[in-house]
């Protein structure tokens, strides 16, 4: 099978977030970057699927900036096969992400059986790739992933819905499958898998190689601030008087907040 | 004035709350609803109060479940030709996964989870969280019309349009050829409660419950509150609540009016889930938990202490 995986690569959730100085995006100098949470599951499970089909190969595809290709070089060390890089800038709308991991696949000459990604990235929460992406290549999809089993070409496909609710999707491949986390538990690279992971091919594009122009770009962000913080609230230390304190911040909530 | 499209669900005989929400800011402009699961009567007065006008019921072949395929062929046939201007929706789990898709049929753009929104004239300025709500920023859409919105629930507040719309409700067949990937089995989840991207209230616990059966004291405040019971990611890693629970970054965001935090620190993928809570209460034997920082009332205490004290006053008070 030809898998594909995308991957993109985050702030560190612990990361502080500031505004640049003229607010079109955040100050990116000093963050520390880590493979998108939700895109570990997605390279666990095309590991997991290789390895249930014999001769199949795992290419792990990024749309973002060049600096720093942690990212892909990770998921090369936990076993994938290849990668590449489309050259964009961290943040890219997702029309334009979308169209050019479709441009990678192209590139790749390859027929993908099944394209994998997280569910969402932490840092833009747009929720549009897999999806658009779908689109885009004509296929099926399935979000929000949770359980997979495959015999053959038949996909069975656990997808979370609101209140624990789950629909068991049955779908053939080639499909594009966004996983969250539940599906599995991701491995760690080994030492070994990252001493092979610098040999393991990593090919870089352009978005004009891959057919992106400027009027691909569907959404603009501007104006990027930090949320207005909060008055500091009223604590209560509980002593020997939890009931006391108990019935005035319930009074507060009443006739202060009127949140009850 | 824009030509607006809204998108709703239901839940039972309802529409969505999203949809009353996002219809009564939208005043001002032409209004239709669209809607694929059968809207009862009482919803088309409650969708004409908001100031609905056309509301349209689609049908069609392989509508029974919602697909992302199904439900996209389905409005893009239903909108061709209509000129809207906008579609909007919730960001619900439909409404995250068919939205993205529909836009792309269309190749417009999408803008996902606004939290606000105005009109400069006809043209749609949002504005959204971003980095998990550590960050807010302005949100614009170009290319093709129409342009796709979706909401977060309880963003934006209820308020009922001064004038309102006709509510005339029609059918309409619209054409689906083929759904690849298709439902075959629904499990139905334990709650019987709103979501939690929809709860009004909710009452949270931590690593601190130390067990799963520790959580009914959390259900009953939550049951006389008309809650719903999240978790954060150290209940959920312990095997204390499923993972449809957790709140944070990699769990729900969540926008209650109450957010009762029981037991949890305030780490911060916790608070990236829950920090824009109208009103926060914590409750954590340390006083210096970072959850006080960002809590309008803090209760530094034991919760199993102090949580069924709560269940008791709330049940008198409302009772
Ligand atoms: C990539 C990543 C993603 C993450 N995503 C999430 C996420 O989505 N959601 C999430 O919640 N976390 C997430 N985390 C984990 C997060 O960093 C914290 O580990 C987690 O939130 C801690 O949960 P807790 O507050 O319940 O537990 P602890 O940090 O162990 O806190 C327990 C608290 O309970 C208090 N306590 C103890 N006993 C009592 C008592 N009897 N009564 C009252 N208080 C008591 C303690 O003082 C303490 O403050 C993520 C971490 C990473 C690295």
């Amino acid at each position: 099978m030809n898998i594909f995986v995308c991957v993109k690569q985050v702030p560190d959730t612990e990361t502080k977030i500031t505004p640049n100085s003229d607010g079109s995006f955040i100050e990116t100098n000093s963050i520390k970057w880590i493979m998108n949470p939700y895109d570990e599951f997605a390279v666990e499970q095309a590991l997991l699927i290789k390895a249930a089909n014999s001769g199949s190969t795992v290419t792990v595809l990024r749309v973002g900036g060049i600096k720093d290709t942690e990212a892909l070089r990770t998921a090369m060390a936990m076993g994938a096969d290849e990668s590449y890089l489309v050259e964009a800038d961290d943040n890219l709308d997702s029309y334009r992400t979308a169209k050019a991991l479709k441009g990678a696949i192209e590139k790749s000459g390859k027929n993908p059986d099944l394209i994998l990604s997280g569910k969402q990235a932490i840092d833009s929460d747009s929720l549009q790739v897999p999806q658009l992406l779908a689109q885009m290549l004509n296929l099926p999809s399935v979000s929000v992933v949770v359980g997979f089993e495959q015999n053959g070409e038949e996909l069975t496909l656990k997808r979370e819905v609101e209140g624990g609710t789950i629909e068991i999707y049955s779908v053939k491949t080639p499909c594009v499958v966004a996983c969250n986390k539940g599906l599995n538990t991701p491995r760690y690279a080994s030492l070994p898998g990252i001493m092979k992971a610098k040999k393991k091919p990593l090919t870089q594009l352009s978005l004009s190689d891959v057919g992106v122009t400027a009027e691909d770009q569907r959404v603009k962000y501007s104006n990027f601030q930090l949320p207005p913080e909060k008055p500091p609230g009223k604590k209560f230390e509980t002593g020997d008087n939890v009931a006391s304190v108990v019935k005035e911040v319930v009074g507060l909530l009443r006739n202060e907040a009127k949140v009850i | 004035m824009a030509k607006i499209l809204v998108f709703t669900e239901t839940t039972g005989d309802n529409v969505k709350t999203v949809t009353l929400e996002i219809l009564g800011k939208l005043n001002g402009h032409e209004v239709d609803v669209v809607s694929i699961s059968n809207l009862s009567e009482s919803s088309i007065t409650e969708l004409a109060k908001y100031g609905a006008g056309n509301i349209h019921q689609l049908k069609g072949n392989h509508l029974e479940h919602y697909t992302p395929e199904g439900y996209s062929q389905a409005l893009k046939s239903f909108i061709d030709g209509k000129g809207y201007d906008y579609v909007f929706t919730g960001s619900t789990s439909i409404g995250k996964d068919l939205i993205p898709r529909l836009a792309g049929m269309f190749d417009a753009g999408m803008a996902s989870e606004v939290t606000n929104f105005i009109f400069e004239g006809d043209t749609f300025a949002g504005t959204r969280p971003l980095f998990a709500g550590k960050c807010l920023a302005k949100v614009e859409i170009s290319g093709p019309k129409p342009h796709f919105i979706t909401v977060r629930p309880n963003a934006l507040g209820l308020a009922e349009s001064p004038s309102a719309g006709a509510g005339s409700k029609s059918e309409a067949s619209v054409s689906v050829d083929q759904v690849r990937a298709s439902i075959k089995e629904i499990i139905k989840g334990a709650s019987e409660k709103l979501d939690l991207t929809e709860a009004n209230i909710i009452v949270s616990g931590g690593r601190a419950i130390k067990d799963a059966s520790n959580f009914k004291i959390l259900n009953e405040l939550a049951d006389v509150l008309g809650a719903t019971v999240g978790a954060s990611r150290a209940a959920v890693d312990s095997g204390y609540a499923p993972h449809s629970m957790q709140v944070g970054q990699t769990g729900k965001t969540v926008a209650p009016s109450l957010y009762i935090a029981c037991g949890i620190s305030g780490a911060i993928q916790h608070l990236a889930g829950m920090r824009t809570s109208k009103c926060i209460v914590a409750i954590n034997t340390d006083p210096e938990a970072p959850i006080f920082t960002k809590a309008d009332y803090g209760i530094v205490g034991d919760l199993f202490d102090v949580v069924p004290l709560l269940t008791q006053e709330f049940k008198a008070l409302l009772g």
